[in-house]
C-alpha cells in the first residue's frame, strides 16, 4: 500500500504532501526533510527504489520535480513506478502543458483532487487518465456555467 | 486574495524570518475572516490554510471551518472542505466525530460526485465509530450500477474491514459479482477489495478460490485482446489491473494445489507473451514471478520465472536488475540449482555503482557459494572486500566468513583477509572451524601454509588469525620450508626463520595465553618435521619448567598426549593399535621422534565434524585423564553417540565409547578405555562382558593386559554386540587383575547404557 505521495523540488522545498498512514503534523516536516535529502543525494546510475526504514521510497525525478511515493513491503516497486509516470500524464492532460512545480504550488487544490482520483486510502483507485479526469472536467464546467 | 496571490506574494520572502512574517498576518486576517462568519470567503481561506500548513505552519484554526464548509450546499465548498478534512484532520480531534453526520447525508446525495467525495473522505480518515455508523451505506453503494461509485465503494470498504473487521461479513454478498464487471475501475478495486479480504480471513481465502476460472479468464482477455485506446499503457492492456490480479492470484493459488494447478497455463501464457521492451511489461513480468514462485507451480513453470530474473539482471535499467535480485535473493533457497546458472551475472552486479544493488549480489553470492565454484566465487568475493566501501566491510567479511564455513573446504586467502579487516568480528569458534577446514582441503596445504606464514610476517596482533596461522605452521612446516606451494611463487624460508617466527609469538606482549600454546604446540609438532630438533627441544624445555604455569602444563600435556595417540587410539573400524612405550612422568622428554601425527589428524578430521573444535580445546584445556577423554571426544564427535563410564572402583576406570558398524546398524561397535590412577599398574587385566539372550556377543583381543599406573595410558578392547530386537543394552562385566602382588576380581553390572547407542 501507499504510505505518502510528496512533490518536491531540486532545493528540497515540498510542493504537494499527501499522507495515507497517520503522522504526526509535527513530524512530517521532519520526514519530509530526511527523504527528500535521500533522493536529491542519489546519482543517476542508482535505481529508483530506496529502502527508507522499513519501508521503500520510489522517487522519479521531472526537471526540477522530484515525486517520492512511500511504499510497504508487498507493493510492486516497478508498478509504482508507472504509477507516477500515469499520474505526471494526467497532470500535463489536465494542465494542458507540462507540468513545473510552480504549476502544481499555484493549483494545490486541483492537484490534490486529481490524487483523490487516482489514490484513495493508499490504494488505486483508477488508472485511465479520461476518467481520472471526467469529474474534474465536469465540476469545472458547471463552476463555468 | 486568492490563493495564488498569496502564494506570490510568500515567493517574495527572501528569508525565513519573512516568510514567517507574513504567514503570521495571512493567519490573522483569515482568523478574523472566520470569527466574522463570513461565507463568502471561507472557502477561500480554507485553501490557503491547507498551502500554509504544507509549508509547516499550524492550521489547527481552520478544523471547524472545514466542517462547515463540508455542510454547506456548494460543491466548490464541499469538495475544499473534504481535502481540508483529509488534510487537516484525524481521529483524534473531537471535530471528527462531527462530520459523521455530514458524511452520512452526502453518502445518499443526488449528485454523484459529492457522493465521491463522501466516500473518498470516509475511505481516508473515517474512525471506527464512523466506519461502524455508516458501513450499511457503503455496502449499498458497493451494489450501486455507477462504477464511479462503485470502484470508490470498493476501496471505502476496504477501509472499514481494517478498522471493523468484523464487518468483514457484511461484504461478502455484495462481492458476488464485482468480477463481472466491464468498467476496469471497478475490476480493479473490486480484486484490491477481494485480496484484501483474502488476506485477512481464511475462511474467505477457502471462499474466494473459486473465483480463480474468472480471474484467469478476465486475465487472458487483457493479454490476448487486440489494442485498446481506453486502457492502454505503452501497448499493453491495463498493466495496473494485470499486476492487481496476479497478486490476488498468489495469495488465492499459495499452498492449493488446485488453484495453483488451474492458473499454471495462464501464469506461462503471461510469462512468456508479455511485450519486455518498456518497464511496464516487466512490472507484469515481475508480479508473474512473484506469483509462480509462491504457489504450487510444477517446476517447469519454476524455471521459466528464474530464467525471466536472469534475464532481468542483464537489462540495462537498473530498477530490473534490483527486484531482479530482491527476488532472487527470496528464492536462492528453494531454487538453487536454477538460480545457480545466473551465477556469473549475479557476480557481474558485484561491480554495480548502485549500493542496494551490490549488496544484494553480495548476499546473494554468499547463498550460491558451493564446492565446485568456490574457488571463482572466493576470488570475486575477495576482490569485493578489499574495495568495497566501510560500511560493507563488516557485513562483507562475516558473510564470506560464514558462508565458507559453513559449506565449503577452502578458505586460506579469506584467512587473511577476512580476519585481517574483520578481525573484530570474528567469532570465538571460528579458529576450530578454520582449522578443520584447512585440514579438509589437503590439495592446499601448501598454499595455505604459506599464505599464513606471510600474514604472520606482517601482523601479529590478530589472535585468532595467528592461532590459525601457528596451527598450519605446526601442521605444514615441511611443505612451507620445501617450498612446495603451486598457487603462488613459493617463498624462501628456512627452518629456523620459521622457528624464530614461531618463537617470537611465545614472547610477544600481543600473545595471549591460548595463542603462545597454539604456537608452543606447532613448535613441538615440527620437531617430526624439521631436521632441527635439537633446537625444538631447549624451547620446549624452557616451556617445560616456564613460570608461566599454564604454557608449563600445556607443553608437558601436550608432549604426553601426541606420544599416546599413536598407542591408544582406536580409529573407527580400524584394527586395535600396538601396545605403548613407557612414558617417565617427571620429566618430559622426547618420544615424538618417529612419530608423525599428520596422517592421524587426517584420519580424525575426515571422522566427523567440529572434530578440531575438541582437539584444539582438549589440548588446552583438560587437566585429567587427559588420554581417555581425548579419544572419547573423537569417537563422540565421529559418531554422535555420548561415551559413559562403566565402571569405576578402587581406582579401575573403565569407560565406553561407541560406534556404528556401518552395514548393519543392528551391531553397537564398543570399545572399552581401561585406565588406572593408582601408583601400581594392574597387570594380568581381563575383562569379560556378558550380555542377555536376545543379544549376541563378540569381543576381540585387547590392546594389552596391562594397564598403566597413574594414567599413563589405557588397555583398549572392542566389543561388538548384535542386537536386533533393538533392545535396551544391558551388560554384565567381570574384571580380574593383579595389583601390588595381589589378585582381584569383581563383577558389574552395566545398565547406563546411551539410548542412541541401541536404538
Amino acid at each position: 500500500m501507499i504510505k505518502f505521495v510528496l512533490m518536491v523540488n531540486r532545493r528540497g522545498q515540498t510542493r504537494l504532501s499527501r499522507y495515507y498512514t497517520p503522522v504526526e503534523l509535527s513530524r512530517r516536516a521532519a520526514l519530509e526533510a530526511d527523504v527528500v535529502r535521500c533522493c536529491l543525494s542519489r546519482r543517476k546510475e542508482q535505481c529508483s527504489f530506496v529502502e527508507y526504514k522499513d519501508f521503500k521510497l520510489v522517487y522519479r525525478q521531472y526537471a526540477a520535480l522530484f515525486i517520492v511515493v512511500g511504499i510497504t513491503d508487498k507493493e510492486n516497486e516497478l508498478s509504482i513506478f508507472e504509477l507516477i509516470q500515469n499520474f505526471v500524464e494526467v497532470l500535463d492532460k489536465y494542465f494542458s502543458r507540462v507540468v513545473s512545480s510552480c504549476a502544481i504550488m499555484f493549483s494545490l487544490d486541483r492537484v490534490h483532487f486529481i490524487l483523490d482520483e487516482i489514490v484513495q486510502n493508499g490504494l488505486v483507485v483508477e488508472t485511465n487518465r479520461s476518467r481520472i479526469l471526467t469529474p474534474l472536467n465536469a465540476i469545472d464546467k458547471m463552476s463555468d456555467s | 486574495p486568492l490563493l495564488r496571490e498569496l502564494i506570490r506574494t510568500i515567493r517574495t520572502a527572501r528569508t525565513q524570518a519573512e516568510e514567517r512574517e507574513m504567514i503570521q498576518k495571512e493567519c490573522a486576517a483569515i482568523r478574523s475572516s472566520f470569527r466574522e462568519e463570513d461565507n463568502t470567503y471561507r472557502c477561500r481561506n480554507v485553501a490557503k490554510l491547507l498551502y500554509m500548513h504544507m509549508l509547516g505552519y499550524p492550521a489547527h484554526f481552520g478544523q471547524l471551518e472545514c466542517l462547515k464548509l463540508i455542510a454547506s450546499q456548494k460543491f466548490t465548498d464541499k469538495r475544499i472542505g473534504y481535502l481540508g478534512a483529509m488534510l487537516l484532520l484525524d481521529e483524534r480531534q473531537d471535530v471528527h466525530l462531527l462530520m459523521t453526520n455530514c458524511i452520512k447525508n452526502d453518502l445518499n446525495h443526488s449528485t454523484q460526485y459529492v457522493q465521491g467525495l463522501a466516500l473518498c473522505t470516509l475511505g481516508c480518515m473515517g474512525s471506527s465509530e464512523m466506519c461502524r455508523d455508516l458501513a450499511g451505506e457503503v455496502e449499498k453503494l458497493l451494489k450501486t450500477s455507477n462504477s464511479y461509485l462503485r470502484k470508490k465503494a470498493a476501496l471505502c470498504a476496504v477501509h472499514v474491514i481494517r478498522k471493523v473487521p468484523e464487518l468483514m461479513e457484511m461484504f461478502l454478498p455484495a462481492t458476488k459479482n464485482l468480477l463481472s464487471e466491464k468498467n476496469h475501475g471497478v475490476l480493479h478495486t473490486s480484486v484490491v477489495l477481494l485480496t484484501e479480504m483474502c488476506e485477512r480471513s481464511p475462511d474467505m481465502l477457502s471462499h474466494f478460490r473459486k473465483l480463480v476460472p474468472q480471474l484467469v479468464r478476465i486475465l487472458k482477455n487483457l493479454i490476448m485482446s487486440g489494442y485498446s485506446p481506453e486502457h492502454d499503457v505503452s501497448g499493453i492492456s491495463d498493466p495496473f489491473l494485470q499486476v492487481r490480479i496476479l497478486r490476488l492470484l498468489r495469495i488465492l493459488g499459495r499452498s492449493d494445489d488446485d488453484s495453483s494447478e488451474a492458473m499454471n497455463d495462464i501464469l506461462a501464457q503471461v510469462a512468456t507473451n508479455t511485450e519486455t521492451s518498456k518497464n511496464v511489461g516487466n512490472a507484469i513480468l515481475y508480479e508473474t514471478v512473484l506469483t509462480i514462485m509462491d504457489i504450487k507451480s510444477e517446476s517447469g513453470l519454476r524455471v521459466l520465472a528464474i530464467n525471466i530474473l536472469g534475464r532481468f539482471l542483464l537489462n540495462n535499467d537498473k530498477n530490473i536488475r534490483y527486484v531482479a535480485l530482491t527476488s532472487l535473493l527470496k528464492t536462492v533457497q528453494t531454487d538453487h540449482n536454477a538460480v545457480q546458472r545466473h551465477r556469473s551475472t549475479i557476480v557481474d552486479c558485484l561491480k554495480d555503482l548502485d549500493v542496494s544493488i551490490k549488496r544484494r549480489a553480495m548476499e546473494l553470492s554468499f547463498a550460491l557459494v558451493n564446492g565446485n565454484n568456490i574457488r571463482g566465487m572466493m576470488k570475486e568475493l575477495l576482490y569485493f572486500l578489499d574495495s568495497c566501501d566501510p560500511e560493507f566491510k563488516a557485513d562483507c567479511a562475516s558473510g564470506v566468513f560464514l558462508a565458507f564455513t559453513l559449506k565449503t573446504i577452502w578458505l586460506c586467502p579469506l584467512c587473511h583477509f577476512s580476519f585481517l579487516q574483520a578481525g573484530s568480528y570474528v567469532r570465538d569458534d571460528s579458529v576450530p572451524n578454520l582449522i578443520q577446514l584447512i585440514t579438509n582441503s589437503v590439495e592446499m596445504h601448501a598454499y595455505t601454509v604459506q599464505r599464513l606464514y606471510k600474514a604472520l610476517l606482517d601482523d601479529i596482533s590478530q589472535q585468532p588469525l595467528v592461532q590459525v596461522a601457528s596451527w598450519c605452521i605446526g601442521e605444514y612446516g615441511d611443505l612451507l620450508v620445501s617450498g612446495q606451494c603451486e598457487e603462488e611463487e613459493p617463498i624462501q624460508v628456512t627452518e629456523d626463520e620459521v622457528l624464530d617466527v614461531l618463537e617470537g609469538l611465545l614472547v610477544s606482549n600481543l600473545s595471549t595465553p591460548v595463542t603462545r600454546g597454539y604456537s608452543l604446540t606447532a613448535i613441538m609438532k615440527l620437531s617430526t618435521r624439521f631436521s632441527s630438533v635439537n633446537r625444538i627441544k631447549k624451547v620446549v624445555s624452557i616451556y617445560g619448567s616456564s613460570i608461566d604455569v599454564e604454557l608449563q602444563q600445556r607443553a608437558v600435556e601436550r608432549i604426553m598426549k601426541i606420544s599416546l595417540i599413536d598407542v591408544a587410539l582406536p580409529l573407527p573400524g580400524g584394527p586395535a593399535p600396538a601396545p605403548a612405550p613407557s612414558v617417565p612422568t617427571s620429566q618430559p622428554t622426547f618420544l615424538l621422534d618417529g612419530i608423525s601425527s599428520q596422517p592421524l589428524f587426517n584420519d580424525i578430521a575426515a571422522a566427523g565434524e567440529n572434530l578440531f573444535d575438541s582437539l584444539c580445546l582438549l589440548s588446552f584445556l583438560f587437566q585429567v585423564n587427559g588420554a581417555n577423554i581425548f579419544e572419547w571426544f573423537i569417537l563422540f564427535y565421529s559418531t554422535g553417540i555420548p561415551p559413559m563410564t562403566a565402571y569405576n572402583k578402587n581406582g579401575l576406570k573403565i569407560d565406553f565409547t561407541f560406534e556404528r558398524a556401518n552395514p548393519n546398524p543392528n551391531i553397537a561397535v564398543i570399545t572399552i578405555h581401561a585406565s588406572n590412577s593408582t601408583e601400581a599398574d594392574m597387570t594380568d587385566f581381563v575383562f569379560q562382558a556378558a550380555v542377555p539372550k536376545t543379544f549376541q556377543l563378540q569381543l576381540l583381543s585387547p590392546s594389552s593386559n596391562v594397564v598403566p599406573a597413574l594414567n599413563q595410558g589405557t588397555v583398549t578392547q572392542v566389543i561388538r554386540v548384535l542386537n536386533p530386537q533393538k533392545q535396551q543394552l544391558r551388560m554384565r562385566v567381570k574384571l580380574t587383575y593383579t595389583h601390588k602382588g595381589s589378585a582381584f576380581q569383581d563383577l558389574s553390572e552395566v545398565n547406563n547404557f546411551p539410548p542412541q547407542s541401541w536404538q
